[in-house]
């Protein structure tokens, strides 16, 4: 019982933020509504214990990519007013197709009918066990190529992102480090060899 | 009891709710990445409900790579974003039409 009104509240509350995100006027009020569905998000994976995964989606989803996002939308100026233009008209066009995905995807659940059961439980688990070794015990053997591949998708990320935002001010003054560390003394340093002065 | 149905249709909800976002929000990149987000996480969804209802892992280690691919894509996203704005003072979807697509 306790099971089923946890999922009910917070499959409720995941679904209300949900449409502050697309709803808030204000982008970054829309950012703080997205933390708030990951976060309930993650708390509905823990129901059905799927641990690391909820952990995984608290810690580096909202902790890095909507931190970023919220950066994002803090440093950039952006005019809403003129950004809102157009709302009420798209706004039934888009909840009309949302009504039609809604009715089509549960009609698709309704599968009973033709014969196939969709599991009431989760599958059992032993009574000691850690999610978080038995994804690793997968990961690391099984899919450790596509695992690399991720390495690689996230350093090109990287690569990509820096090149695409770092620019070269006119006028910047910088360090040339590799002048600094081949100076020698006699660059900088010049020693004169001249006659002391009798006192008058 | 809360089965496996319960877990999809609410996914259904969040991607429905999503793909409504992006209509709604049509000019705002900013708000279209985060209905992309919303998208994944429907997705997510599914990938955990069927993993732990049907008692397969795979599930899991997929959601675990498309957790890195869409931080990438947000990383990306967003530093195409930062670009545009200072090139444009702007991030309205309607006035990107240099490439007259």
């Amino acid at each position: 019982m306790l099971v089923e009104i946890l999922f009910w509240s917070f499959s409720a509350v995941l679904v209300g933020a949900a449409f502050g995100v697309i709803l808030a006027r204000n982008p970054v009020h829309a950012v703080l509504f997205l933390v708030l569905c990951f976060f309930n998000a993650a708390v509905l994976w823990l129901l059905i214990e799927a641990e690391f995964l909820a952990l995984v989606l608290v810690l580096v989803y909202v902790g890095a990519v909507m931190v970023l996002f919220l950066f994002v939308v803090m440093m950039l100026d952006i005019n809403v007013e003129q950004l809102r233009e157009g709302f009420a008209r798209n706004a039934p066009l888009g909840a009309l197709i949302a009504v039609i995905m809604v009715i089509e995807l549960w009609y698709v659940l309704w599968v009973r009918q033709l014969g196939i059961e969709l599991p009431g439980a989760t599958a059992p688990l032993p009574e000691v066990h850690s999610n978080t070794a038995e994804i690793g015990a997968v990961l690391y053997t099984q899919y450790v190529y596509p695992f690399q591949l991720a390495a690689i998708v996230l350093l090109i990320a990287i690569i990509a992102a820096i090149t695409l935002t770092m620019r070269r001010r006119p006028g910047q003054k910088v360090q040339d480090i590799s002048s600094q560390v081949a100076v020698k003394a006699k660059d900088r340093v010049r020693l004169v060899d001249m006659p002391s002065e009798r006192e008058p | 009891m809360i089965g496996l149905a319960h877990y999809l249709m609410l996914a259904g909800v969040l991607f429905a709710i999503a793909v409504a976002g992006v209509f709604i929000n049509r000019r705002n990149v900013i708000v279209l990445l985060m209905c992309i987000e919303l998208m994944l996480l429907a997705v997510n969804f599914n990938f955990v409900a069927f993993s732990r209802f049907l008692g397969i892992l795979d599930g899991q280690v997929f959601v675990f790579f498309i957790l890195t691919v869409a931080a990438a894509e947000a990383a990306i996203g967003l530093a195409i974003l930062v670009v545009l704005f200072r090139q444009r003072r702007s991030i309205n979807v309607e006035e990107l039409d240099t490439m007259k697509g």
